[in-house]
C-alpha cells in the first residue's frame, strides 16, 4: 500500500463540450466557495465562529462542477464538510456564515451549526456528521423519486474515509440492485481526519476500487478540474434519469487546510501541500479560461463581485443579533414544541 | 505528585495498563500516529509500537467487533469510539453482543474490554457530537458504565476497567480534557462501583457526573456563600455498578437529593437513582427528589443556545435554592 501523495490527473477523461456561460458560472462558483471558506476561516481566528468547522478549501471544483451539472429539484446530501456543497446550490453566503456564527440570521438560526447545514428550498437535504449515515438516506430519497416517477436525482457527497464504514457498502448494494437514481460522489482528499486513507484501506482507490463489487463502473476523475467533474457528473445524472441506476464517482482532490479547525495538519509529508497547490482548482480554471480567450477583466469582475457578496454577508452577520433564546424548545416535535407529557 | 491534564491522564492510565499486561491493546480511529483527535492517546504509539496501538479505518462495527473477538479469546482491548455519539453506529455490540455473551454462554465466554469515548457537550459541536450517552449504555444487564471527572480518577478507574472481567464503557468528558489535577506517582488503581463524596454537607445531597461535577461543586460553594445552604456533593463516577450505599447514606443524612445530569431529561441516569431512593429511602426524604437536567431537546450548536440547554452553575443554584426554601 503506497500512499499517493502526488496530484493525479485522474483516469477517466471528459468527452463533451461545455458552454462558455456554464464555464463562467463554474468559475464564479469556485471563487465564491474559496472566498466564503477563507472568510469562515478568518472569522474563526477572530473567535467569531465557535465550535468546529470543516473547510473545503482546495476541493471547490467538486462542489462547483457537480452543482453546475445539477438541475433545480435535484437533491444534495452532504457531510459535515458541507459549506461548499450548500453554497454551490445557491444558499446565500450570509445564511451560511450566520449559521456558523450562531446568529439569528443563520440558515437554521444556530440550531444545527456548521456540520448540519440544511436548506430544503435549495435541495440541500442536510449535512450529516455521522460518517456514512447519509448514503442510505440518499438511497431513500432516490427510491421515492423512482416510486413516484419524479425526475430528480439525489447526489450524496462523502470522503474517502467513509468508504470503510458499513453504511457505504449497504447503500451501494441497495442502490445498485434497485437501480436507484442516486449518484455517489466520493471526494478522495487522501486523508480521513489525521490518518492517510491508504494506511487503513485494502485498495488504492477507496471508492472506485469497490465499484465492481456492486456491479458499477470504475470511475476515477481529477476532482480539481471542474470541467471534468461537470462532464462526468452530467453523464451520471443522465444515466440516473434514464433509469439506468446509480454511479459511484471517485474525485481525486486535496484539502488545503486541516481536517477541522483544531487541526494544523502536521501529519502531511513536507511538500505535499505545495504540490497540490500547484494544481489549485481555482487558479487552474482561471488560467484555462484566460488561455481560451476569456478577458482577464471579465474574471477580475467576477472575483470583485464575489468579494462584495462575501463582505456584505460578513457585515450582515456581524450586525445580526445572537440567535434568540426562544427557539431553544421549538421544533422537537411536529406540534412545534418539545413536550413529551401532558 | 504531578500536575496532569485529564487527557494526559487517559494516556497515562492506558500506558500503565499496557506496561503491566502485554495483552492490553489499543485500537481506534487516529489513536496511534496522531495520538487521538482529543490528544488523549499521545505517546502510546511511540511507546508500545504498531502491534499494540492500531489506527483503524472509520469502521466502528469492526472496532468493537474485533475488540470483542479479541477479548473473548484472551486479549484485553481498549477500543476508542471517538465521540460517544458514534456508539449509535455500532450499538449492536453495546446492546446485543458484549453484555449478553457471558449469560447466554452460561459463563463460558467473557468479554473483558473497555470502550472509551469522548462524551458530553459544551464545545458547540451540535446535536450529533455533544451528547451525554450514559443512559444509552446503562440499561443493559452485563455492561458496566463509568465516567470520571478528574485526572486521578481517570487513571484509577481506567485501570480498574481494564482489569475488570466484564465489558466497561468508559465515558471521558470532552469539556474536561484540558482540566488539570494532582496525580500521585506510581501505579494508580481505583475500584469500579464507588462514588466519592467531594464536599460534605448537611442540607442536601447533590449527585453529579462528568462535567456536572465541577459545576455542582461551584454551585455548592455559591449556595453556602449566598444562602448558608450546606450541600454534600457526590461524584457518582460509576453508574454500573452503582455505589448505592454511599448515595443512600448521604440522603439519610441530608434528607434532600438533587441529581445534576447533562443528558436530556427522559430516562437520564438520575431517573434510575431517584427511583432507587424513592424505593429504599423514601422516609429519609424531607422533600421531593429533584432532577436538574438538559431539557427534552437535542443539543443546539450555537453557543448561546447550548449554554441555556446544559445545566449551568446558576441554574443548579437557582433550582436547589428554590426547592429548599419552597
Ligand atoms: C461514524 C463516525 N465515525 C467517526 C467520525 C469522526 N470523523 C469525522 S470526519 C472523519 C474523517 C472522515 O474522512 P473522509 O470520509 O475522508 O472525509 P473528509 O473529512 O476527508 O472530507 C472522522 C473519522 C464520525 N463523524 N462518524
Ligand atoms: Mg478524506
Amino acid at each position: 500500500m503506497t500512499q499517493k501523495t502526488r496530484p493525479s490527473a485522474g483516469e477517466t477523461a471528459p468527452e463533451r463540450e461545455i458552454s462558455p456561460e456554464k464555464r463562467l458560472e463554474m468559475y464564479r462558483l469556485q471563487v465564491l466557495l474559496r472566498q466564503a471558506e477563507q472568510r469562515a476561516y478568518d472569522l474563526f481566528l477572530e473567535n467569531k465562529i465557535k465550535g468546529t468547522s470543516h473547510l473545503s478549501l482546495g476541493q471547490e471544483a467538486v462542489a462547483a462542477g457537480t452543482a453546475a451539472a445539477m438541475r433545480p429539484g435535484d437533491l444534495s446530501f452532504c457531510t459535515y464538510r458541507g459549506h461548499a456543497h450548500t453554497l454551490a446550490r445557491g444558499v446565500p453566503v450570509e445564511k451560511v456564515l450566520g449559521e456558523l456564527m450562531g446568529r439569528d440570521n443563520g440558515l437554521m438560526r444556530g440550531k444545527g451549526g456548521s456540520m448540519h447545514l440544511t436548506s430544503v428550498e435549495h435541495g440541500v437535504m442536510g449535512s450529516y456528521a455521522i460518517v456514512g449515515a447519509h448514503l442510505p438516506i440518499a438511497c431513500g430519497a432516490a427510491w421515492r423519486a423512482q416510486y413516484k416517477g419524479d425526475s430528480d436525482v439525489s447526489v450524496c457527497f462523502f470522503g474517502d474515509g467513509a468508504t470503510n464504514i458499513g453504511a457505504f457498502h449497504e447503500a451501494l448494494n441497495f442502490a445498485a440492485c434497485r437501480k436507484l437514481p442516486v449518484v455517489f460522489v466520493c471526494e478522495n482528499n487522501l486523508y480521513m481526519e489525521y490518518t492517510p486513507i491508504t494506511e487503513v484501506t485494502a485498495v488504492t482507490h477507496p471508492g472506485a476500487d469497490r465499484a465492481s463489487a456492486y456491479g458499477l463502473e470504475r470511475i476515477v476523475i481529477d476532482g480539481n478540474d471542474a470541467d471534468v467533474v461537470y462532464l462526468t457528473l452530467s453523464k451520471a445524472f443522465a444515466r440516473a434519469r434514464a433509469g439506468e441506476g446509480p454511479s459511484l464517482i471517485e474525485c481525486l482532490t486535496y484539502r488545503h487546510s486541516g481536517h477541522s479547525r483544531a487541526d494544523p495538519a502536521k501529519y502531511r509529508p513536507p511538500g505535499e501541500l505545495d504540490r497540490w497547490k500547484e494544481r489549485d482548482p481555482v487558479s487552474i480554471y482561471r488560467k484555462r479560461l484566460e488561455a481560451e480567450g476569456v478577458p482577464g477583466a471579465t474574471l477580475d469582475a467576477i472575483e470583485a463581485q464575489v468579494r462584495r457578496v462575501v463582505d456584505d454577508a460578513t457585515k450582515a452577520c456581524e450586525a445580526a443579533p445572537s440567535t434568540s433564546e426562544d427557539i431553544l424548545f421549538t421544533d422537537v416535535y411536529a406540534d412545534g414544541g418539545c413536550s413529551w407529557r401532558n | 505528585m504531578a500536575q496532569l491534564t485529564y487527557r494526559e491522564a487517559v494516556a497515562r492510565g492506558i500506558a500503565q495498563e499496557m506496561a503491566r499486561d502485554e495483552n492490553v491493546v489499543l485500537l481506534g480511529e487516529d489513536v496511534a500516529k496522531a495520538g487521538g483527535v482529543f490528544k488523549a492517546t499521545v505517546g502510546l504509539f511511540e511507546q508500545f509500537g504498531p502491534k499494540r496501538v492500531l489506527d483503524t479505518p472509520i469502521s466502528e462495527q469492526a472496532i468493537l467487533g474485533a475488540a470483542m473477538g479479541a477479548a473473548m479469546t484472551g486479549l484485553r482491548p481498549i477500543a476508542e469510539i471517538m465521540f460517544a455519539d458514534f456508539l449509535g453506529v455500532c450499538y449492536d455490540y453495546i446492546a446485543n453482543e458484549f453484555p449478553k455473551t457471558r449469560y447466554m454462554s452460561n459463563g463460558q465466554v467473557s468479554c473483558p474490554l473497555v470502550v472509551r469515548c469522548g462524551n458530553g457537550g459544551g464545545a458547540r459541536f451540535g446535536a450529533q457530537h455533544s451528547q451525554s450517552v450514559e443512559n444509552w449504555c446503562m440499561q443493559f444487564p452485563g455492561l458496566k458504565v463509568v465516567s470520571p471527572s478528574s485526572p486521578v480518577d481517570v487513571i484509577g478507574l481506567l485501570a480498574a476497567a481494564v482489569r475488570d472481567p466484564d465489558p466497561v464503557v468508559f465515558l471521558e468528558h470532552k469539556s474536561l480534557y484540558a482540566v488539570k489535577g494532582e496525580v500521585p506517582d506510581g501505579e494508580i488503581l481505583d475500584t469500579l462501583g464507588t462514588a466519592r463524596i467531594l464536599r460534605p454537607g448537611r442540607d442536601a445531597t447533590i449527585l453529579a457526573l462528568g462535567m456536572m461535577v465541577p459545576r455542582s461543586l461551584q454551585a455548592a460553594e455559591a449556595l453556602q456563600a449566598k444562602y448558608g445552604i450546606s450541600c454534600e456533593v457526590i461524584d457518582v463516577r460509576s453508574l454500573v455498578p452503582l455505589d448505592t450505599q454511599c448515595i443512600l447514606g448521604s440522603v439519610a443524612r441530608t434528607g434532600r437529593v438533587f441529581t445534576v445530569e447533562e443528558n436530556p431529561r427522559q430516562l437520564g441516569w438520575g431517573s434510575e437513582l431517584v427511583s432507587i431512593i424513592a424505593d429504599e429511602a423514601f422516609y429519609d426524604l424531607d422533600g421531593p427528589a429533584v432532577r436538574i437536567t438538559t431539557p427534552n431537546i437535542p443539543l443546539p450548536a450555537a453557543d448561546a443556545l447550548e449554554d441555556l440547554a446544559i445545566p449551568s452553575v446558576d441554574r443548579i443554584v437557582g433550582m436547589i435554592h428554590r426547592s429548599l426554601t419552597a
